[in-house]
């Protein structure tokens, strides 16, 4: 069993599971959307002193913070226990793709070019994280949501809004890929 | 302890992260450049899905654990914020391979870097606040 889980995981296992813990989510009475995460830890650190869009009851929103706690748990358990040495079978397309921007073969789930400790404290790398970091933050916010709450909660309930965000999304998201990545690497 | 059932789910959510590579900066790199199939199975799953369950909801009345009535907020009506909000996150997600979800995933899973990604995500959202009425919504 464990080791029939420890395989890499189908796309329709996948979103199935998924789908499944946005019903938990909504049969325990809350809904899936993780970035309203970060707004909830700016109003813990005090932010709703010095800005009203923190100031709320944040703790009506603790369920969502032991969500994310289960999460970093999730991920730990999965590395821990529940990992193979196979490496992650990206298209081949992908991998010429990588190797014409200098990336190396893949070897575990993410680029070492990006998160290794060399890149981190490299000027480069961390400015890579931390804009990365600060465009989701904004942008998730800005546009009300993630993917969790837009391009899944939203959508299946067939919200117009969402469907505009996840376009958003796409448009920025290609953008990044396609025209500011190749610059960047 | 009315949180350990969020504890659960939150620690399941983690496992089908990682062991569906979302959390990868790689499958999301492959997914802009349209090469794999895999993201817009997981997502399509989902969204298929979800959208038959909520139908299912709204149309049997079905209830929660405590008994109250699901209701589904509807988003408040704009373009705006969607698309360009939108737009900025797609930016993000695309350069750092995560979005907030998966972010945290990384860190259980061992790559300490993506904390400062997470760690940026907050102030991002710290500076939407701060910049909240000068945006067109």
């Amino acid at each position: 069993m464990i080791e029939y889980i420890s395989q890499p995981w189908s796309w329709y296992v996948s979103g199935t599971v998924i789908a499944v813990i946005m019903f938990l989510l909504i049969f325990f009475g809350q809904s899936f959307g993780f970035s309203s995460n970060l707004r909830t830890i700016c109003a813990i650190g005090g932010a709703g002193k010095v800005n009203k869009f923190f100031d709320f009851n944040w703790k009506t929103q603790i369920w969502n913070l032991v969500f994310l706690v289960g999460a970093i748990l999730g991920g730990f358990v999965t590395k821990q226990f529940l990992s193979t040495d196979v490496p992650i079978a990206l298209a081949e397309a992908t991998v010429q793709d990588l190797h014409q921007l200098g990336f190396a073969t893949p070897a575990g789930m993410q680029p070492s070019e990006i998160f290794s400790l060399e890149a981190m404290f490299s000027l480069k790398g961390f400015l890579i994280l931390a804009i990365g970091g600060f465009l989701v933050g904004l942008g998730s916010r800005y546009a009300g949501g993630c993917t969790s709450g837009h391009a899944i909660s939203g959508v299946s309930d067939l919200q117009i809004p969402s469907m505009i965000a996840v376009v958003g999304f796409f448009l920025g998201g290609l953008l990044m890929n396609w025209f500011i990545i190749p610059y960047l690497f | 302890m009315k949180f350990l059932k969020f504890l659960l789910v939150g620690i399941l959510f983690g496992i089908v992260m990682a062991k569906s590579e979302a959390f990868s900066w790689y499958r999301i790199f492959e997914m802009f450049r349209f090469q794999a199939f895999h993201m817009y199975g997981i997502i399509g799953t989902a969204v298929v899905l979800g959208v038959i369950g909520v139908a299912l909801i709204k149309k049997f009345k079905i209830r929660d654990i405590s008994g109250n009535p699901i209701v589904f907020h509807p988003k408040e009506k704009s373009i705006m914020r969607y698309l360009l909000g939108g737009a900025i996150f797609g930016l993000g997600w695309a350069l750092s391979g995560a979005c907030p979800g998966p972010m945290v995933v990384n860190i259980g899973y061992g790559y300490v870097a993506l904390v400062i990604v997470f760690f940026f995500a907050i102030a991002g959202t710290f500076f939407y606040g701060l910049v909240k009425n000068y945006l067109p919504h």
